[in-house]
């Protein structure tokens, strides 16, 4: 069924975290908060793979994980609150994981936010 | 009896936190930002606020995807700090007052404010960022704290209007509390901020100013924000300036502005800071 239409859809490049999202992104989401358990974060940086399949999270969320595709997670309903839990065990910023989702590296991101930020989207 | 006498409204960004926890307040990205916070923290060590009802959500912390609270009122004697990923913050426990968060909690609900009561609840950067922007590196923090979390990760968040109303409630009830209490209403988190999606970094300063003048004295017309228009210009992240409605409603009609601040960036986020006075020696309503 396709998703229904709501007027925050039109709203550029930004991924609203509603209950559609959170039905497609709750096995992903929950298994990214499993990671607020240190022995967990030990599991998951041993075998990622596996840790996914455990969880039980589609095939295409595996990859995304696998490949740190942040964008394609958000697709997939992940929130980036719990998305975020994964970079965290890679030792990576916000201003990073932005960079990424933006098309920029982590220098002109940071740079782009001590400008005053990005005002044109 | 008791009263709400102060309002704080501030950011709770974690990098913000981490820069406190590692002492790097002076260094030069940080230091516009934390300039702007030694007035707050003058003002309070003089203000000294007995307990704090303190408005902040909740990131994956406490809470998960099988339970999402709209109102969450910790009704503990102490909250855990929680572990978000990186292990706990290095920081005093969370003191609450219970008898005051029971008197909350149960007034709020007949009043048909139907909040959620906890106990067990680790509490996050959101809640704990504002105490240090505060109190700096305290052994053991000054004020007693109830900690409120309010959905704003799971769309929709309350609207503002209920906030706005919450805080109304929040104002009369400590007013019947039968102790003398100061206390102050923190809202927390915002200003305009977007972590996710191709717009990261969405920054919009003419809307933050904006929400600050209208929070000192025409705070009703940001109860009118649509969540739509939240979203749109204060970024998908900036709708937590719901929180601040909470802090505005508890503090009456006329207030008085102590301080305010503002800063670009504290990493992906434009930071507010602003301390209002309650005017209002009686309940609101």
């Amino acid at each position: 069924m396709a998703r229904a239409r709501r007027d925050y859809d039109d709203i550029p490049g930004t991924y609203v975290f509603d209950g559609e999202r959170h039905r497609m992104g709750y096995r992903l989401n929950m298994m990214c908060m499993s990671l607020n358990d240190p022995a967990n974060r030990e599991q998951f940086k041993t075998d990622e793979a596996g840790y996914c399949d455990r969880h039980g999270i589609t095939p295409e969320q595996k990859k995304a994980v696998l490949e740190r595709d942040w964008l394609e997670l958000l697709r997939l309903g992940g929130n980036i609150y719990y998305i975020y839990k994964v970079a965290i065990i890679d030792g990576v910023s916000f201003q990073h994981v932005g960079g990424v989702m933006s098309g920029m590296t982590e220098e002109e991101f940071k740079q782009m936010m001590l400008d005053g930020g990005r005002n044109d989207g | 009896m008791a009263e709400v006498a102060y309002g704080v409204a501030t950011s709770h960004t974690p990098s913000i936190g981490v820069a406190i926890d590692n002492d790097r307040e002076e260094e030069p990205y940080w230091a516009p930002l934390f300039h702007g916070y030694e007035a707050g923290r003058k003002w309070i060590a003089d203000a000294e606020p007995d307990v704090i009802i303190l408005a902040y959500n909740d990131h994956a912390s406490a809470f998960d995807l099988d339970l999402i609270p709209t109102f969450a009122l910790g009704v503990a004697d102490e909250f855990p700090i929680a572990d978000e990923g990186y292990g706990p913050r290095d920081i005093p426990i969370v003191e609450g007052h219970s008898e005051l968060a029971w008197h909350l909690a149960e007034s709020l609900i007949l009043d048909g404010f139907d909040m959620t009561i906890c106990n067990h609840m680790p509490v996050d950067h959101g809640l704990t960022v504002p105490l240090s922007i505060m109190y700096g590196k305290p052994d053991r923090w000054p004020a007693k704290v109830i900690p409120l979390a309010v959905n704003v990760i799971q769309y929709p968040p309350p609207t503002g209007k209920r906030c706005w109303d919450l805080g109304q409630a929040i104002r009369r009830i400590v007013h019947d509390f039968d102790e003398d209490l100061k206390v102050a209403v923190f809202g927390t988190g915002g200003m305009s901020h977007q972590l996710q999606g191709e717009r990261a970094g969405w920054v919009n300063t003419p809307f933050d100013k904006e929400f600050l003048d209208k929070l000192v004295d025409d705070p009703v017309a940001l109860t009118r924000i649509s969540h739509t228009r939240l979203l749109s210009d204060a970024g998908s992240e900036g709708i937590e300036l719901v929180m601040w409605l909470i802090m505005r409603g508890a503090l009456g009609r006329n207030v008085r502005e102590v301080h305010r601040h503002y800063h670009v960036p504290a990493s992906n986020t434009a930071a507010g800071l602003m301390i209002l006075e309650s005017e209002e020696h009686t309940a609101f309503l």
